[in-house]
């Protein structure tokens, strides 16, 4: 995802000259070639979040497009009020990327899993969230990102992930979009990594193979308008997410419908509390978490 | 620029009733704040900045973004005087709905960015000044703000990075009148040696009185001037300047002022 990210942002960087980059001293052996090539467009804040966010605002203000570059909670928590204040609240086009999003970074402790992520924000109205799940999906969601310029965050893994989308296709934000058809009505509902997952329980449990998948990649506080109508095709909905559930995705969907009395079931798939405070590999952890 | 001098006092002397019926219509806080910046102000919109209010939004203009948000009246009035807008518009200070919030705000014609939280401004300021870099464009960026926000440490990531990257086209006026919330700021936390601190940042430095107009455009001037590095003037002012009973109390950081105490002001300020 990582490298799909910066390989698509370079090429766009190439035709829309208000790309800018600038990077929290994170990126070895990824960013190098966009730095090379626009040299007056990349910038490296150093260790410096909150200056780092501000100073996107200030760069957008002037009709740039600036994407901040670092890891998890690094460029979100560590600057939720520049992000509020500053990117939300002047409406600005920057976009927030994160690599080692959920537990992509489990072994390096707590500091680096990014499980409430999405809930911080989420509380701000004016930005629309991507949380690709795979690299179709990744080069889908940035594509949409530049062409509708405003605040953003794009919530990348890391390397690696299973392609699951067979075509690059466009995306809308609140829009689900099927990856697998469903034989019931039934489905999966995921975002980010919760595509892998949903893939897994699939596999490994058989009450669950004539489940469908859909994917929501882009969505956020102003797209809740869209679900109500996007429910009432099935009769059960399961929500998978690599974030709490406390303020994740699940929890964005149950609070934009009203559940109709008759034939929908819903139900969410998020991580347990256990895994906070544990480290291990993502397998491991996603494993202790509930998956 | 002796025209420019008794011109701006007049303006800091407007700025100063207008803000002061402000606050009392509004009931707001923060007069001594919006005194203590005014002839910084006057300076600025008077002699320094090159914005023409008829095109606020022109693209090579000069910036000022005031980081010290709370004292927005006399930014308010500032503008309203130098004809960004109706000046009637002022009388929606404080009023529910209100563009005119009581922190700066950037709905109104002229203000170029949103604060009321500290240590927002230097950085945001540090971006436009970057862009105008990257943009070859030939205007200046002023961020002014309070010295109790120095405490706040994303300033100090800011000028980290404006003195990377030669930012001089970057000016920050610290309004130094050491008072905060609750003390002075020697007390609270001491940010001394200011000088030298701002300095071994790789800024260029320079003292002002900060109520001296003369000497405001002087070093305004000098500013501009200068090469390869960011720019802080410390400006020593006096809270609640030129209203006697103001004059550094910290009360009326957030008190407003009675009738009585509004035509003591406005008298002090007249025959000033």
């Amino acid at each position: 995802m990582r490298n799909t990210f910066i390989k698509h942002l370079t090429e766009q960087a190439s035709i829309n000259k208000n790309i800018v980059l600038i990077v929290g001293d994170l990126g070895y052996s990824v960013v190098e070639n966009f730095q090379k090539r626009f040299p007056n467009r990349f910038y490296n804040a150093g260790i410096s979040e909150q200056n780092m966010a501000s100073m996107a605002a200030g760069l957008a203000s002037e009709g740039f497009h600036v994407f901040i570059y670092s890891i998890a909670n690094f460029p979100t928590f560590r600057c939720a009020e520049q992000i509020r204040n500053d990117i939300g609240y002047h409406n600005l086009p920057v976009t927030i990327v994160t690599v080692g999003g959920g537990l992509s970074y489990g072994n390096l402790g707590y500091s680096h899993h990014a499980i409430q992520d999405l809930g911080l924000m989420r509380l701000f109205p004016e930005i629309t969230i991507s949380a690709p799940g795979d690299p179709i999906e990744t080069k889908m969601c940035l594509t949409h990102l530049i062409d509708n310029p405003g605040p953003s965050y794009l919530r990348l893994k890391k390397s690696g992930e299973t392609t699951y989308h067979k075509k690059h296709t466009i995306i809308e934000p609140g829009i689900w979009k099927e990856i697998r058809k469903s034989n019931n009505k039934k489905i999966f509902l995921t975002t980010g990594g919760g595509l892998h997952l949903a893939h897994k329980i699939i596999e490994n449990n058989s009450r669950f193979t004539d489940f469908g998948i859909y994917t929501c990649p882009l969505w956020g506080a102003k797209f809740k308008n869209l679900q109500q109508s996007q429910i009432n095709d099935f009769q059960e909905i399961i929500t998978v997410e690599d974030h709490l559930l406390d303020a994740g995705f699940g929890s964005w969907l149950r609070e934009s419908i009203t559940i109709p009395e008759s034939h929908l079931k819903i139900s969410h798939r998020a991580l347990d509390l256990n895994v906070i405070g544990s480290v291990g590999t993502e397998e491991y952890l996603l494993k202790k978490g509930g998956f | 620029m002796k025209k420019n001098i008794e011109s701006s006092l007049k303006l800091a002397e407007e700025i100063r009733t207008k803000s002061l019926h402000m606050v009392v219509k509004a009931k707001a806080s923060h007069i001594a704040s919006a005194l203590s910046m005014t002839d910084i102000l006057a300076v600025l919109y008077y002699s320094i900045l090159n914005i023409d209010p008829n095109k606020p939004n022109e693209p090579s203009r000069d910036m000022f973004i005031l980081s010290k948000g709370h004292a927005c009246v006399s930014l308010y009035a500032t503008l309203g005087l130098s004809g960004f807008f109706d000046i009637n518009k002022l009388d929606q200070y404080g009023e529910n709905d209100s563009d005119f919030m009581n922190h700066i705000s950037h709905k109104v014609t002229g203000v170029e960015f949103s604060t009321g939280s500290l240590g927002h401004g230097l950085p945001f300021a540090t971006g436009k000044a970057l862009a105008s870099k990257i943009n070859s464009n030939n205007n200046k960026i002023i961020v002014l703000l309070g010295d109790g926000e120095l405490d706040e440490g994303s300033n100090w990531e800011a000028l980290l990075f404006a003195a990377h990257h030669k930012l001089d086209n970057l000016i920050s006026i610290i309004d130094y009148n050491n008072l905060q919330s609750l003390t002075t700021v020697a007390e609270t936390l001491n940010i001394e040696p200011l000088y030298d601190k701002f300095k071994a940042f790789g800024c260029e430095v320079f003292e002002v009185d900060g109520h001296n107009h003369k000497d405001l455009f002087t070093v305004l001037k000098k500013a501009d001037i200068i090469e390869g590095k960011p720019i802080v003037i410390i400006a020593k002012t006096t809270k609640g300047k030129g209203v006697s009973y103001m004059e550094n109390k910290v009360r009326w950081h957030y008190s407003t002022p009675n009738n009585e105490e509004l035509e003591i002001a406005l008298n002090e300020i007249k025959n000033a």
